[in-house]
């Protein structure tokens, strides 16, 4: 089974504003792809597109050999400019919830927190973590559930310069292991990715 | 444990701590029974005479409570988005978050029910009818009110819509309700009143999902 993102000829607009249109990209498996572009470009709405949030003008969204429902069941991560955390819950209760929502358990929920260097902060209330941690809690979600394909949106800004570099190691660690990731980004990602600039 | 218990054990929790939980929903509803002597005056035969239909209609009032914030905060912190992607259809995800209402909410309420009922004044040999409206009548709350919060997502002042949105939907649960009560306390047939009850909670269940995760797909779009 080969899974990959195939988009033909998208075109997507907003509020009755068109977007972009004619937008093609393909990714194959251990391949990353940098989205830029102006504010307001698009590149957000792209990746809610194809996590089948919003549903494109024209043009087609394709996962290989996948049928797109189950692949945006099953083999999607999707990490918008929202962290979709409580703030009342634990970081513990949070990130076990999710991992175990996205089909992990509590296992791999521990080593995902290991990852992120965030074992010590488990048992705070997410209100208590600064604007970084809670973004490296929910990156550890998608390390807690594997699954092939990240969709991230923004993914390195409230990182600091050490945890750009660390989230490039797990990246790449990801691509290794037939992962793809689709990210917009207005800093360069910390990893060799192909570039597309949305809304040109 | 299975995702969609996971879910229900969250919903649950979140339920139980969002806006003050059941404790502040029991309250509401005492002060509710409470200032019902206060207003219509404290002799016992009238009181007796309301106090089944006032402790139901105080429950339907209770269970607006925290609807408001039944899919908001999951629509502003970004969870709704992840809850919809998942191999468990939006619509038993929606089911979920309402019986996760009803255990935090609606439960604890229907125990206060027959609790305000007798301090109103109505007969104890009600309080059974009115435990079982109560729980039955609850789920039609949790579901049809799941239909205005998630109506209202996105709106402002998205709390006071819910209630413009679910209270003609809680009409019909307060009438079956209400009718059962006062046709058990006058020794009339009350079992086709209760049945319509249920049959109204079953509908909700069936029908309130759609709805819900129709709205919940829109407000994400």
């Amino acid at each position: 089974m080969s899974l990959g993102l195939e988009i033909g000829d998208l075109a997507l607009s907003r509020g009755g504003r068109a977007l972009f249109e004619g937008l093609n990209l393909s990714l194959q498996a251990g391949q990353a792809c940098a989205l830029t572009g102006r504010n307001g470009a698009g590149k957000t709405s792209l990746l809610r597109a194809v996590a089948g949030l919003i549903a494109p003008d024209r043009g087609t969204i394709g996962f290989g050999a996948v049928e797109p429902a189950r692949a945006r069941a099953e083999d999607l991560h999707f990490l918008g400019h929202l962290d979709g955390l409580k703030t009342s819950r634990t970081a513990r209760e949070e990130l076990e919830f999710w991992a175990r929502w996205m089909g992990g358990d509590a296992d791999q929920a521990r080593a995902a927190a290991a990852a992120f260097d965030l074992t010590a902060l488990l048992d705070l209330e997410v209100r208590r973590l600064s604007a970084g941690q809670r973004r490296r809690l929910a990156l550890a979600r998608m390390i807690a559930a594997p699954r092939p394909i990240w969709l991230l949106d923004e993914p390195l800004s409230p990182l600091d310069a050490s945890w750009r570099a660390r989230l490039g190691g797990i990246m790449a660690e990801h691509l290794k292991t037939g992962g793809l990731i689709l990210a917009a980004v207005h800093d360069p990602l910390p990893i060799p990715a192909l570039g597309l600039e949305v809304g040109g | 444990m299975s995702p969609a218990l996971e879910l229900l054990k969250r919903e649950t929790g979140l339920a139980w701590g969002r806006g003050g939980g059941p404790l502040v929903s029991v309250g509401f509803y005492a002060g509710v029974a409470t200032l019902l002597p206060l207003a219509t005056g404290p002799e016992p035969a009238r009181l007796a005479a309301i106090a089944p239909g006032a402790a139901w209609t105080g429950l339907a009032l209770a269970a607006l409570l925290g609807l408001d914030r039944l899919f908001e905060r999951d629509y502003e912190d970004g969870a709704l988005e992840l809850l919809a992607l998942s191999r468990l259809p939006l619509e038993f995800t929606c089911a979920l978050k309402c019986l996760g209402q009803w255990l935090a909410t609606g439960a604890p309420l229907a125990l206060a029910a027959p609790v305000a009922a007798i301090a109103l004044g109505a007969s104890p040999a009600l309080a059974p009818l009115i435990l079982a409206c109560a729980l039955v009548g609850g789920i039609a709350f949790a579901f049809t009110g799941g239909i205005g919060a998630s109506l209202s997502l996105g709106a402002r002042r998205g709390g006071l819509l819910t209630a413009v949105i679910v209270l003609p939907l809680f009409v019909p649960p307060v009438i079956f309700g209400g009718g059962a009560l006062d046709a058990f306390a006058g020794h009339l047939p009350w079992r086709a009143a209760f049945a319509l009850l249920g049959a109204y909670a079953a509908a909700a269940i069936a029908l309130g999902p759609l709805a819900m995760a129709a709205a919940c797909r829109n407000a994400l779009s």
